[in-house]
């Protein structure tokens, strides 16, 4: 009997959808194999390679089984296609189909459609590999380091299993989008990454922890939204990337969180009360809460144009056709078709912001956005904790979703992150107070020195609450190969 | 007054709200509002599903309540109430959790009583996993091995098990028990319940980085569960419960100091943790065992033992039926070596564990009582601020 539950490694790609007995899928994945590892292998520092890092890898899909940690060399990390269990008479959610049985084939009219969604969502999964390629060298702990790879070989199985539905259910079209996953690649001028976004380089830790918070958090609204597909291998596939990429979340949060920690503490054993003390502060070697606020400001902005435009009849369609549902559609308590619906979306009218309801289908999203931004708000709630419980009076906010955006009904003008119309002359006078200035890159690049002794912390960071896999505190995370 | 009962809890101060516990959940027991996620206490049914799908470990939280927190004191919580105290004595309650489910965790109370009040893990111990599995889902297990330990003449059958638990995560402490299955059913028709063994090997298994754990197990006559487990064959699958436990655990501290006495297969935790110290790098902290038997043929894993260096552990094996030999018992030899106890006892690394037969308790009470009083210490203050630090454990049946 097929078991679809444990991991079966019986062919060199370890999955839960009985590869050996699809000779064709199989075959092809097989051709793909080399140049994924060509690519992972060309990509991180040799020395890491090689080094024995304490990573988590999927036994099997039921919650007992996904999370076995233990030490392996990334390039032998078992990538595989991992779906979350079929679940019985699983019907479409949302859409004109609604009510029908999920489709376990790709339904013809929206070939095209479910190609293209599979492709970008696909294609970011490598691309934020690339961009944190080179922090291992400056990682300020082992713990921090084996995270960072923990996410970067995670992202690597996202691709697996993007380019798995390609080769499954689109054939020769699939097999060279597959491809063209691998000759794209993050920042080239020739062939650069499909979203913005993900072709800025990710230069130091700061930026990775706001990256996984923020860009990260975009990918698991997209995830959310691709759960709810009708199509039903689509959902699989992203219903368990999910319960992987809550660990990037997890990245993110708590990494800016320790930033923030050590910050306030090194003002308090320092006596500094004044968090607008920056070069005092910074005098200490931790990032003062001014420059916190200004990165936040950049990551937020920038995530917030990945959803695209506010008004969509793309996500109109893709929402009518079944194929991507909102954000917990199946706990939503309404028609699940939104003919007759409207949802308020900021629009620009003469010149000023203003709330006009719009047909709800095509402000589909609009409104995943703004459940992100009401997910992304809880973690600054909980950084404010900290800074309030140290004693410092300084509190991080999100922008206005006006602020810096260069896609949607608010890029062509200026905005302050109050949401205020500024003009060209006030935004060049304060930008350098709203968004990261290259002096405070530098800055942030001068405290990024390695710090690979087992327990210890570099001096910019606060050690975590808890280890992974309760692990104590001193517990070698990465065994480097130093040779 | 309320029986306390357990209750399962969220860190908000740890979790990060990805809500993958609330997804993972079968029966729906866990949400959220804006401000925490928690966990219903009407229906959380203990399945685990929800510990390791968390990124963070925010929801491995257990406290024994009189009154179980409801959804709306959780919703308002930015941090986690510590673990409110019970009074000892009449109508107080184990605030330990040992094991979830109440037939098991009464078990583990009896075989800890004798430390006299409310055990305490070490300060630096990790924290132990408990009842992941239980006995409507139980873990599925292959004997690897079964092998006996005592010489066929010695008149005691104490044997070696080793069990498999191929891709089912079963993360154990040395120190900590599983619980075996027996087949078959009592005379009232109903299953028979587990029975308690505790694990002889380092949480990193027998074999260092193999999914496996090894069991001491001694064949009593008329044991119901004693002689399926030692019928096992290679091959032979188990049902098993746990793990169970978390108290009678070693220190991760290097530096920390192990006094350790048991009799027969009351070595199987001690076993644990030499080869836990074994396999790590060395620290400063010395170990030393009484090891009390009939004979050295009836000494569980004697000739393995002879061969751990004694600048690791330091070994006192005393016999009683040797012909010949006057009879010696553990607590003898303690008292032969009190001034090496009586240093031990008043250097605050110290950490005590006695496991064995119930009978050993008064015997070695005593010979720590006698040390004591040499000293000029009163031992009934020093166990009991020992065992408030985590550093008296006692497991006896």
């Amino acid at each position: 009997m097929l078991d679809l539950i444990n991991v079966s490694y019986d062919t060199l790609i370890p999955n839960n959808v009985g590869l050996s007995n699809d000779k064709r899928v199989l075959k092809a994945l097989e051709r793909w194999h080399p140049g994924y590892i060509n690519w992972w292998n060309d990509l991180i520092p040799d020395n890491f390679q090689q080094s024995l890092v304490y990573l988590r890898t999927a036994v099997s899909v039921d919650p007992k089984g996904w999370a076995k940690f233990d030490y392996v060399k990334m390039p032998e990390y078992r990538w595989g296609i991992l779906l979350a269990p079929e679940v019985e008479d699983r019907r479409i959610p949302c859409g004109e189909h609604a009510g029908e049985p999920a489709w376990q084939e790709v339904p013809g009219e929206y070939r095209a459609m479910l190609r293209r969604l599979i492709v970008i969502q696909g294609d970011t999964e490598p691309a934020s590999v690339e961009q944190q390629r080179f922090l291992g060298k400056t990682a300020p702990s082992l713990y921090d380091m084996r995270n960072l790879f923990q996410v970067n070989v995670e992202e690597g199985r996202h691709l697996w299993a993007m380019v798995y539905l390609l080769h499954k259910f689109f054939g020769a079209d699939g097999r060279e989008e597959a491809d063209d996953l691998l000759r794209r690649s993050s920042g080239s001028e020739e062939a650069p990454r499909m979203l913005g976004a993900f072709n800025e380089e990710t230069p130091d830790w700061l930026s990775f922890f706001m990256f996984t918070y923020f860009t990260d958090r975009d990918g698991k609204m997209q995830l959310e939204a691709l759960a709810q597909s009708g199509f039903d291998p689509l959902s699989r596939t992203c219903r368990f990337m999910l319960t992987e990429e809550a660990h990037h979340m997890f990245v993110g949060e708590t990494g800016v969180g320790r930033v923030i920690q050590r910050t306030c503490e090194a003002m308090k054993e320092a006596g500094i009360e004044d968090p607008y003390e920056i070069d005092k502060i910074r005098a200490l070697g931790v990032i003062d809460l001014p420059t916190v606020q200004k990165k936040l400001n950049l990551h937020y902005t920038l995530s917030l144009d990945l959803f695209g435009q506010e008004v969509s009849t793309n996500a109109a369609n893709a929402f009518n056709a079944g194929i991507k549902g909102r954000y917990m559609e199946h706990r939503l308590d309404d028609d699940h078709r939104l003919s007759g619906d409207t949802y308020p979306v900021c629009q620009l009218v003469d010149g000023e912001i203003k709330i006009v309801e719009v047909p709800a289908l095509t402000a589909i999203n609009m409104r995943l956005r703004d459940d992100y931004s009401r997910d992304a708000s809880g973690g600054v709630v909980r950084w404010n904790k900290i800074i309030e419980k140290a004693g410092v009076d300084f509190e991080l906010k999100l922008p206005h979703e006006s602020f810096n955006r260069k896609i949607g009904i608010f890029a062509d003008r200026l905005f302050n992150p109050e949401g205020e119309l500024v003009s060209g002359a006030e935004y060049d006078e304060n930008v350098n107070s709203w968004l990261p200035t290259h002096a405070d890159g530098d800055f942030i690049q001068s405290l990024m020195v390695p710090c690979y002794e087992p327990g210890k912390y570099a001096g910019w960071i606060a050690a975590p609450k808890v280890g992974i896999d309760n692990k104590p505190g001193d517990f070698e995370y990465v065994k480097l190969h130093m040779a | 007054m309320n029986k306390p009962v357990k209750q399962h809890l969220i860190d908000p101060e740890i979790c990060i709200r990805c809500y993958t516990c609330e997804m993972t959940c079968p029966i729906e027991a866990i949400t959220h509002d804006d401000n925490n996620v928690v966990i219903d206490y009407e229906k959380c049914e203990f399945c685990m599903d929800c510990i390791p799908v968390c990124p963070t470990g925010s929801i491995d939280e257990w406290r024994v309540v009189e009154t179980p927190y409801t959804l709306e004191d959780q919703f308002a919580w930015m941090e986690l109430p510590a673990q409110q105290d019970f009074a000892n004595g009449e109508g107080g309650a184990d605030t330990s959790i040992e094991a979830l489910d109440d037939t098991m965790a009464a078990l583990l109370a009896e075989a800890h009583a004798g430390a006299g009040g409310r055990s305490k893990p070490p300060a630096s111990a990790s924290r132990a996993s408990v009842n992941l599995y239980n006995l409507g889902k139980p873990a599925l297990a292959r004997v690897q091995g079964s092998y006996r330990l005592t010489s066929e003449g010695s008149g005691t059958d104490v044997r070696h098990i080793i069990l498999d638990f191929g891709a089912q995560p079963f993360p154990v402490l040395e120190g900590q028990s599983i619980g075996i299955i027996p087949p078959g059913t009592d005379e009232n028709g109903k299953p028979h319940l587990p029975r308690l063994y505790s694990v002889s090997s380092p949480r990193d298994g027998e074999r260092p980085n193999y999914n496996n754990v090894s069991l001491t197990v001694k064949r009593e006559e008329n044991g119901l569960c004693s002689n399926y487990v030692c019928d096992l064959e290679k091959g032979d699958e188990v049902r098993v419960t746990g793990p169970f436990g978390s108290t009678f655990l070693m220190p991760d501290d290097p530096s920390a100091r192990l006094l350790m006495v048991c009799t027969g297969t009351g070595s199987a935790p001690f076993r644990a943790f030499t080869m836990r110290r074994q396999r790590q790098t060395t620290g400063e902290g010395d170990m030393i065992l009484f090891f009390g038997a009939r004979s050295p043929d009836s000494l569980p894993y004697f000739g393995p033992l002879n061969k751990v260096p004694e600048q690791l552990l330091k070994k006192h094996m005393v016999f009683s039926r040797i012909p010949g030999v006057a009879k010696e018992y553990v607590q003898d030899r303690m008292m032969v070596e009190q001034d090496v106890i009586a240093e031990m006892v008043s250097d605050p690394r110290t950490h005590i564990y006695i496991c064995g037969l119930r009978g050993m308790e008064e015997g070695v009470e005593h010979a720590f009582e006698n040390i004591s009083e040499s000293i000029g210490l009163s031992w009934q203050n020093l166990r009991d601020t020992m065992r408030d630090e985590g550093r008296y454990h006692v497991e006896t049946y």
